[in-house]
């Protein structure tokens, strides 16, 4: 998604109040916009608590301001710079993680971020953005800058089976319809169970949505997804992200305070910060049972109880 | 005056950090009274001395002494550190130490893209210098040439636990900031004269001057005294106190 996103800032950088900050990376990406900024495009360093702070100065001062870093050293290590300088005081900066979920998996667990949208949604004036396909970020990039409220943006790797058609982006989006379970995915994972799905007889092909903005306040809940969860008799959610604090459990809580009777539940999510062995995005999907075979095993499993 | 008016409002409160802000307040009230210009932008990293910054508030007409009044009671705008967003003069909350220096250098640097002459000012602790962010700020002001920006580092040698030099000496600290492409002054923080004329000197790079300063300044029992940093005044010691204040002030 770096590509989309060098061409969408750049195209946004024609606003003259657009500041863009880096932690020093960006390479083979980000030249572009670096040329086309030129002093609104800093290179703040390897010091990324500085550079959060930094943005909080700027923002203050009512540029645009965007922050862009590997995804954990993003939100993790200047944690308490986005807390106390960027959310306390309701600034709009857009912080930009690049390989959110397991995107650097054989990099090792530092640089894993499965627990950075959970971590970041505690804070006040916080919102995350999702994108699930490359061709999202152009209208992902409108929407965080436009956005009132600081905003995460979790980039990853969008991966739909070739040919498929790309539905306009939308905060939740229906990928398949069946008479199956209910299903939702939180972004980019979402790509890798289409075509299991699509395979599927409609009988037991699920309702499958993704989700690209959280928290779910954020939008209005697709009434129609609302109307198959009070009707079915399995909901699955799947996010690359740790078990407390995601999306599973916000979706719980959304839906016990609507008053609607929970069906059996299974989540699927993230679970390498217990592994001592490392790998490609694949194959950390894969030994968190996030990967497609696990998906159908897991929904298969409980379906046939 | 101000001095008075600080340790009254401790007392008032029964709250203590009071060393920490006597070191600072001379400078701070000069910056407040004869430096700080109406566009220009103050930043108070060491939190811990909030006192101060109201009372440098109070002594140029923003605050007023019903607020004061108020300091860290329930339902107070006045907290024990600078808080966000409740009052127009205080941009940024602080009191966790290490974050004020690289919010001056963004509003500076946000002066300098918006080609606004306008300055900032930053006080910061000497312990604060332990703290690894004050440190990327420090580099990242000094590589941006912010010459906008102004750090006022009260080197009172005293901080939560015990003496600067007994928890992480970088004594001297100016031989540290030295290595910097910065504008570096050593001046006594409680001579007026002093403090002024350093403020005065124009430069083209960060300016960091290092106040020399004594914590507690300016009453006997305080002066150099760690408990100070916590302790809050009994009513025998605050008469002690302005005793020794209005001595002093005396013609």
């Amino acid at each position: 998604m770096r590509k989309q996103l060098c061409d969408a800032l750049l195209e946004r950088s024609s606003k003259p109040d657009m500041v863009f900050l880096t932690g020093d990376l960006g390479f083979m990406a980000l030249e572009p916009l670096q040329e086309g900024m030129g002093p609104r495009f800093i290179n703040a360093g390897v010091a990324e608590q500085n550079m959060v702070s930094v943005a909080a100065g700027l923002a203050n001062q009512s540029l645009e301001v965007w922050l862009y870093s590997i995804a954990p050293f993003c939100y993790a290590r200047p944690f308490e710079q986005i807390r106390n300088d960027i959310c306390f005081h309701a600034l709009p900066v857009k912080l930009i993680g690049n390989g959110g979920g397991y995107g650097y998996g054989v990099m090792g667990p530092t640089h894993h971020a499965i627990e950075d949208y959970g971590v970041l949604l505690t804070l006040p004036n916080m919102c995350v953005f999702v994108p699930v396909f490359d061709e999202d970020i152009p209208a992902v990039i409108a929407r965080a800058g436009d956005c009132t409220t600081a905003a995460y943006i979790r980039l990853g790797r969008g991966e739909p089976p070739k040919g498929y058609a790309v539905p306009a982006y939308a905060p939740w989006r229906q990928l398949c319809s069946g008479y199956g379970p209910v299903v939702i995915a939180v972004g980019p994972l979402a790509t890798t169970y289409i075509e299991t799905f699509e395979k599927m007889s409609p009988s037991t092909r699920p309702n499958f949505w993704a989700v690209s903005e959280l928290p779910i306040e954020k939008n209005l809940f697709p009434a129609e997804l609302l109307a198959q969860i009070q009707s079915t008799s399995l909901l699955c959610v799947a996010e690359e992200h740790v078990r407390r604090g995601g999306f599973a459990s916000e979706l719980v809580l959304y839906l016990a305070n609507q008053g609607v009777a929970l069906p059996r539940f299974v989540h699927l999510h993230a679970l390498a910060h217990h592994y001592s062995r490392y790998g490609s995005q694949p194959f950390l999907r894969k030994l968190s049972s996030l990967d497609a075979p696990s998906m159908v095993s897991a929904l298969k499993g409980l379906n046939d109880d | 005056m101000a001095k008075k008016r600080l340790l009254q409002m401790h007392f008032e409160s029964g709250v203590g950090h009071i060393g920490g802000n006597l070191s600072v307040l001379d400078a701070i009230l000069l910056v407040f009274n004869e430096f700080l210009n109406v566009d220009d932008f103050f930043i108070l990293s060491k939190g811990h001395s909030a006192g101060a910054l109201y009372i440098a508030l109070w002594s140029v007409g923003k605050l007023q002494d019903n607020e004061l009044a108020q300091f860290h009671k329930d339902n107070t705008l006045l907290a024990g550190h600078p808080p966000a967003r409740s009052i127009a003069d205080i941009a940024f909350a602080t009191g966790s130490l290490g974050h004020g220096l690289s919010l001056a250098a963004g509003t500076a640097l946000a002066f300098r893209l918006k080609q606004q002459d306008r300055q900032v000012f930053c006080i910061t602790s000497d312990g604060e210098w332990q703290e690894g962010s004050t440190w990327e700020a420090l580099i990242f002001a000094c590589h941006q040439q912010l010459g906008n920006l102004t750090v006022l580092i009260d080197h009172n040698r005293f901080q939560g636990f015990g003496s600067t030099d007994e928890v992480a000496s970088m004594a001297p600290l100016w031989d540290k900031l030295k290595g910097f492409d910065a504008d570096i002054q050593i001046v006594d923080g409680h001579k007026l004269d002093d403090i002024r004329a350093a403020l005065g000197v124009k430069s083209k790079k960060p300016r960091i001057m290092v106040l020399q300063t004594i914590k507690g300044h300016g009453v006997s029992f305080m002066e150099n005294q760690m408990a100070w940093h916590y302790l809050p005044l009994t009513p025998e010691l605050f008469q002690k106190a302005i005793q020794e204040i209005e001595e002093v002030e005396a013609p």
